[in-house]
């Protein structure tokens, strides 16, 4: 082997020996994403199959043939976990979070409620508490209320069950996958983010190089730049992938995870997103001032960009503009296609767009890195 | 190996940090390295060590042109840092590999020169363990070692005692003397006078990015225009009038007066001192009690860069 290559080996094994060695290094990179994944997945669906009901209340104040069949009628509905309660506590347990929202039918409601239908008597008034931070229930509950009332006011006009919805919905779950697993999402978005975070400590690590005389001591050998940093980035890269292949092997044995789509194109995007750190990691060494206050803006950055990436929540629950905007982000890429290699199962030609933003965010980086690096400095 | 710092510049911004600054090593020989802090001397240093790019001038070992980068030149020369730059994390043996593996070492023959590094710096028994449990002196005594591996003829110490314990230190100027006995050629830079009275056989002083002086110690302490020093104590202190006709005898520099203890600066005591004695005895000035105190590197210092070393 030559003495170059030797060189390499020794910068890279150093590097990676570290990482090994370091406990909190290690906590933090590889089972901190795991539990917050395996948190997020759970509130975002888990693997299951299983439909979640939302939890409402009914408050039957009415107590008439048409109120009580429109209760047992919502106590039925697959959507929801109906709760019969007293008004008061009800709204309560609305106000408390327990309940998504709750609804109190009035008292006169079934003696009105068919002449409001034909427009010869007054509309009841239904009173509906919902939970602010869950708005969007409250326009799924007043529409399954409303299928509940009009199919139970119009059986009398009917010969079978009433008015229904002249439909039936066939629901199916769309991806190329076996089946959505919550989780595949949760474990894309936090190794994304945590191994950017390790990306920031791979560059700090350097500036802390210059602090302590190793990076002295290391440009006294006779080795080229692009020997002393492109060791760095494959040091870094390989950390990188060995954080991926046990996050996502927890995530496959533990939570169900599949790589559902290609197999190669999840390689690919892994290996080009372990590229991006560690090239992140270099940019950051290059443009960084004191270790403090560079870990502190980098950290910073790194949770805009995640944030914006998707990796918190699906970048479809963003605003249109934003969903549009983000897609600038390395981020976005590197989360939308972990998402298409694993849940959405799609195939290796969905990789290479991903693969070559990531890469080209990457020699980006690297070229503001070389630029920016002060050679000369401790 | 022949190093040759021959009229070195370097200049950051609009500050000057080396004039010009040029000197030789030869083989086998310990140059030591002074100057004031802000003196050039780091700056001359990264420069020697092929870290730094000279503005002007240029560094030759053994008539080579030194450059920067992977420059292959690099393999001759051996740098151990002011800081102590180790791997904590790593054992001392995995450092030594590392810093091996730098220089292109491997195998059998890098776990020779490991053997032989950690024998040299007595840390034979302590190879599995990581510096971070080692002692101040042990890890400067890795810290050395980690220079070593490759066997650099020419090795660069920045100040390599900081912070050392007396019997490290002695154990560290062991190795050093060891390693010139050996032939390797060697510039060391410290603060601390007695390391280069023990271990340099020449001393090159700068300030203001230029070589104020460049010689042997005694050398240096014959050519400088420093004065060995006679202090007496009297019960009355010497008048004016006094003070004025020791200051006019031959070979009298400097007379200082602080209440009863009269300090008389002489470029030869033995000449100076009996003649100040008489002249004041004469005057009716008895002496209670007298010492006398040889120049040393420390006033050749002082006199060429206004600072004592350990104020630098």
């Amino acid at each position: 082997m030559s003495s170059t290559l030797i060189a390499f080996r020794a910068l890279v094994r150093k590097d990676v020996a570290i990482f090994l060695r370091d406990r909190r290094a290690l906590v933090v990179s590889v089972l901190t994403p795991i539990v917050v994944a395996a948190f997020f997945g759970s509130l975002f669906g888990g693997g299951g199959d299983t439909v979640s009901r939302i939890p409402v209340g009914v408050t039957d104040l009415d107590d008439s043939a048409l109120s009580k069949a429109v209760v047992e009628s919502l106590r039925h509905d697959q959507s929801l976990a109906t709760e019969l309660l007293p008004e008061e506590t009800a709204h309560q347990r609305v106000v408390t979070g327990k309940l998504r929202a709750a609804v109190v039918i009035p008292a006169g409601f079934g003696a009105s409620v068919p002449g409001a239908l034909l427009g010869r008597a007054d509309k009841p008034s239904v009173k509906l508490f919902y939970d602010p931070s869950q708005s969007i229930v409250r326009s799924v509950f007043a529409g399954i209320i409303t299928q509940h009332v009009m199919q139970e006011v119009t059986r009398p006009f009917s010969s079978g069950n009433g008015m229904s919805i002249p439909f039936t919905l066939a629901s199916q779950p769309v991806s190329t996958g076996p089946r959505y697993n919550g989780y595949a999402h949760a474990f894309a978005g936090m190794s994304v983010q945590f191994i950017l975070f390790m990306g920031i400590d791979a560059g700090v690590a350097l500036l802390l190089m210059r602090e302590t005389g190793m990076w002295r001591r290391l440009r006294a050998a006779p080795l080229s730049r692009a020997m002393l940093l492109g060791s760095r980035v494959a040091a870094t890269t390989l950390i990188a992938i060995l954080i991926l292949s046990v996050v996502y092997s927890v995530a496959r044995f533990v939570f169900g995870v599949t790589i559902a789509g290609s197999f190669v194109g999840f390689a690919m995007i892994a290996f080009a997103f372990a590229v991006l750190a560690a090239t992140t990691g270099l940019m950051i060494a290059a443009v960084g001032g004191s270790v403090a206050a560079t870990r502190g803006v980098a950290t910073f950055s790194i949770l805009i960009l995640v944030m914006l990436g998707g990796a918190w929540v699906p970048a479809f629950l963003f605003p249109e503009w934003l969903q549009n905007a983000s897609k600038i982000l390395p981020t976005r890429w590197a989360v939308d296609g972990l998402d298409a290699m694993t849940w959405r199962g799609l195939p290796l030609a969905s990789a290479c767009a991903p693969v070559a933003v990531l890469l080209g965010w990457s020699a980006l980086f690297a070229l503001i890195a070389v630029w920016r690096f002060d050679w000369e400095g401790d | 190996m022949h190093l040759v710092a021959d009229r070195l510049q370097k200049k950051f911004g609009a500050t000057t940090a080396v004039a010009e600054v040029s000197f030789a090593a030869a083989p086998g020989e310990v140059l030591g390295l002074l100057g004031p802090n802000g003196a050039g001397k780091s700056t001359t240093i990264s420069m020697l060590a092929g870290l730094m790019r000279p503005d002007g001038g240029r560094v030759l070992i053994d008539g080579i042109p030194l450059g920067t980068g992977a420059d292959p030149t690099k393999r001759r020369l051996g740098l151990v840092t002011q800081e102590i730059a180790l791997i904590d994390e790593l054992p001392a043996r995995m450092n030594l590999e590392f810093f091996g593996g730098l220089y292109g070492l491997a195998g059998r023959l890098l776990a020779g020169r490991i053997a032989a590094a950690l024998e040299l710096t007595s840390l034979g028994d302590r190879a599995a363990d990581v510096p971070k449990e080692f002692s101040g002196g042990m890890r400067r005594r890795l810290n050395i070692a980690c220079a070593l591996l490759h066997e650099p003829q020419i090795l660069l110490l920045d100040e390599p005692t900081v912070g050392v314990d007396p019997q490290s230190r002695n154990a560290i100027f062991d190795t050093i003397e060891a390693l010139a006995g050996a032939g390797r050629t060697m510039v060391y830079t410290t603060h601390y006078m007695e390391e280069v009275e023990r271990l340099c056989d020449r001393v090159v002083i700068i300030d203001h990015g230029r070589v104020l002086a460049d010689d042997t110690l005694s050398g240096l302490l014959a050519g400088a225009p420093v004065s060995n020093t006679l202090t007496l104590k009297y019960d009355v202190s010497p008048d004016g009038a006094a003070l004025e006709e020791i200051k006019n005898l031959p070979g009298v520099i400097r007379v200082d007066l602080k209440g009863p203890e009269l300090s008389v600066s002489a470029t030869d005591l033995g000449t100076a001192a009996p003649r100040v004695l008489e002249r004041l005895a004469a005057r009716g000035f008895s002496c209670q009690e007298l010492t006398s105190r040889r120049a040393n590197l420390e006033d050749v210092f002082l006199a060429l860069t206004g600072r004592t070393l350990r104020d630098t």
